[in-house]
């Protein structure tokens, strides 16, 4: 092999370097949190937050999981939010995507465009914010978690663009046989756009695992809230930290100073991206095949 | 041969208009009704009346928005934070796909792609949790530092000017490794024979990427810039709420018209007023985005939105 030249090296280090520095920037507020979730309570309000533990405790993870109950329930909230809402999403955007992508369909581009001009002027946050408060009455409702969220317009687009690149015989054949419009995209269409299907539900489902925003618009009652909001209770409110702790007392009030605030916080976190950081590895590569497909035009 | 009608040719394909109403309905729903609300921004709103019956103000939302310095305030931070976040995230992006793109260790490639990417992942809650754990006043790591080589710690949630900064970084530390896939993926269709044929001319590493990486991405530069240029009136809702909270002490340095128009719906319930400044906002974003979208078009019509 030959020997790297001078630029190479002086490049490669550079490299290195500037790629090593960041990526560690990424990953250590991850490590905080572990560390942090797993220090003593006493430790951290002496020394603070630190990113190696220096002293081992699962207390925070204890009393987070005493009484399982607040946790299950929010965990229950999310994990059934995505799932059904990750299937009603990606099966309805894929069967609008089926109907804008037939050019033989007169009202196909207009659809597309009352779609797509939705992107280019909304309302905005008030009257959105009204209309399902007040007129659709979807306050406490966990169908308010799902519905708002079902259709994006970038995702009928990329996934009418791969339709149309599907070889049109395929359905003409099923068509002269018999089949009709509904049973060529299940049966014909729906099969081979298993990589752009697979993709799309990945984004999905990480969008509705996330959600924070419509449950802290629309949730108020503590037996429906998802994962995210639960968390963001958790920063915002310490009675919420009493709660959880009391709870776990048996109902008992507790004396707060005896209570792993901050430990605590940080393990529901830990307990909360778990699943993800799990996961991640795993999926991100579909995440990175998903984006290069969304820069191809629809 | 006649056309049918539209009407016969509808009846005709009666399934295909079938499967695409529950798209029409949800977009009328949601999308094309709140314009209709949209004259809540000239009503003085309150619950019982609701957005028809509440009583006409004209323009005095609007009037009350501008006056107050809140109108200026929050444009001009929802824009500069934007302009900033093109620029660094951008830079940060070409700089780091291409520092992947040449080097040859595998797996550090491999390892250091998932690292920079797992911040896509968690949601601005956590975000928010994070950025606590490093800033807060007693336990956070910052202070824990600074109290530890003696210095005085620093009250970060009650300093504004430490904001900008701060929703900087973290906006790139967020996104970064999402965005930098465009650029790689634009590295890796160029040719290597290009690049071979340099090396033997004896072009160094750093002449072939100002020379043939940097004017290869060029184009995928120019079209995410303008895409992003077309939406820099929108501020990011997650990261500046769930970073800043209901902090108010910082509200100057870090309002968006986001923020801004949510605080004035659900804390301070001027519904007029932030239906007026929402529908600011969005006049402002439609003209932008038509603007960005018609020069994306002159640079390159196969990218342009519409």
């Amino acid at each position: 092999m030959r020997k790297p030249t001078a630029d190479i090296v002086v490049f490669n280090v550079l490299s290195y370097l500037l790629l090593g520095v960041f990526a560690i920037l990424c990953f250590v507020p991850f490590l905080m949190v572990l560390s942090s979730s797993l220090t003593d309570e006493q430790e951290i309000i002496r020394n603070g937050y630190s990113l190696l533990p220096t002293s081992f405790s699962l207390k925070a993870y204890e009393v987070a999981l005493e009484n399982p109950m607040v946790i299950l329930r929010a965990y229950g909230v999310t994990i059934l939010v995505t799932v059904v809402g990750t299937i009603a999403s990606v099966y309805l955007m894929a069967m609008t995507a089926y109907v804008i992508h037939k050019r033989t369909f007169r009202i196909a581009n207009g659809l597309a465009f009352f779609f797509f001009f939705t992107t280019l002027f909304n309302a905005g946050l008030v009257p959105w914010y009204i209309l399902i408060m007040k007129y659709l009455n979807l306050k406490d409702n966990l169908l308010v978690l799902i519905i708002p969220a079902l259709f994006n317009v970038f995702y009928i687009i990329v996934m009418k663009a791969f339709m149309r690149g599907v070889p049109e015989a395929l359905s003409e054949s099923a068509f002269i046989d018999g089949a009709n419009e509904f049973r060529i995209f299940t049966s014909i269409i729906l099969p081979v756009c298993k990589p752009v299907l697979a993709t799309v539900t990945l984004f999905v489902a990480l969008q509705y695992w996330n959600d924070w925003y419509l449950s802290m618009l629309f949730i108020s009652d503590e037996n429906l809230r998802p994962l995210q909001l639960l968390l963001y209770n958790l920063v915002t409110n310490s009675d919420e930290l009493r709660r959880i702790s009391a709870l776990s007392n048996g109902g008992a009030s507790v004396d707060m100073s005896s209570m792993p605030q901050n430990s605590l916080k940080m393990a529901v976190t830990m307990i909360s991206i778990g699943p993800i950081l799990f996961l991640y590895p795993f999926i991100q590569r579909f995440f990175v095949q998903g984006l290069t497909l969304g820069a191809v035009k629809g | 041969m006649k056309r049918e009608s539209l009407l016969r040719h509808l009846i005709k394909n009666r399934l295909l208009v079938l499967m695409a109403l529950p798209a029409v309905v949800f977009f009328f729903i949601f999308n094309y009704l709140p314009i209709a609300g949209l004259v809540i921004a000239f009503k003085q709103y309150n619950y019982q009346d609701g957005i028809f019956g509440s009583p006409w103000v004209g323009l005095d939302n609007f009037r009350f928005f501008f006056i107050s310095g809140k109108a200026l305030l929050v444009t001009t931070n929802t824009f500069l934070y934007n302009i900033a976040f093109i620029i660094v995230n951008n830079i940060l992006e070409i700089i780091l796909a291409i520092a992947l793109v040449e080097l040859s260790g595998k797996w550090f490639r491999k390892i250091t792609q998932s690292m920079l990417f797992l911040p896509y992942f968690v949601s601005w809650v956590t975000v928010g949790l994070l950025l606590n754990g490093f800033a807060d006043f007693d336990s956070g790591i910052i202070n824990g530092f600074m109290r530890s080589y003696g210095s005085e710690p620093i009250d970060i949630y009650n300093s504004p000017d430490y904001w900008p900064f701060l929703i900087i970084l973290v906006s790139a530390w967020k996104s970064v490794g999402y965005g930098m896939i465009y650029y790689l993926a634009a590295i890796m269709g160029v040719d290597k024979e290009i690049y071979e044929a340099a090396q033997i001319d004896g072009a160094n590493i750093f002449r072939r990427i100002w020379h043939l990486t940097l004017p290869f991405l060029t184009p995928t530069i120019v079209i995410l810039v303008l895409l992003a240029i077309g939406n820099i009136f929108r501020g990011d809702f997650g990261l500046f709420y769930q970073l800043v909270q209901n902090n108010g002490v910082l509200y100057d340095k870090t309002d968006v018209i986001d923020t801004f128009v949510f605080r004035s719906l659900l804390t301070t319930r001027e519904e007029g007023m932030a239906a007026a400044a929402g529908f600011y906002q969005s006049i402002l974003c439609f003209v932008t985005i038509m603007i960005a979208n018609y020069a994306v078009k002159k640079y390159n019509k196969d990218y342009s939105l519409f």
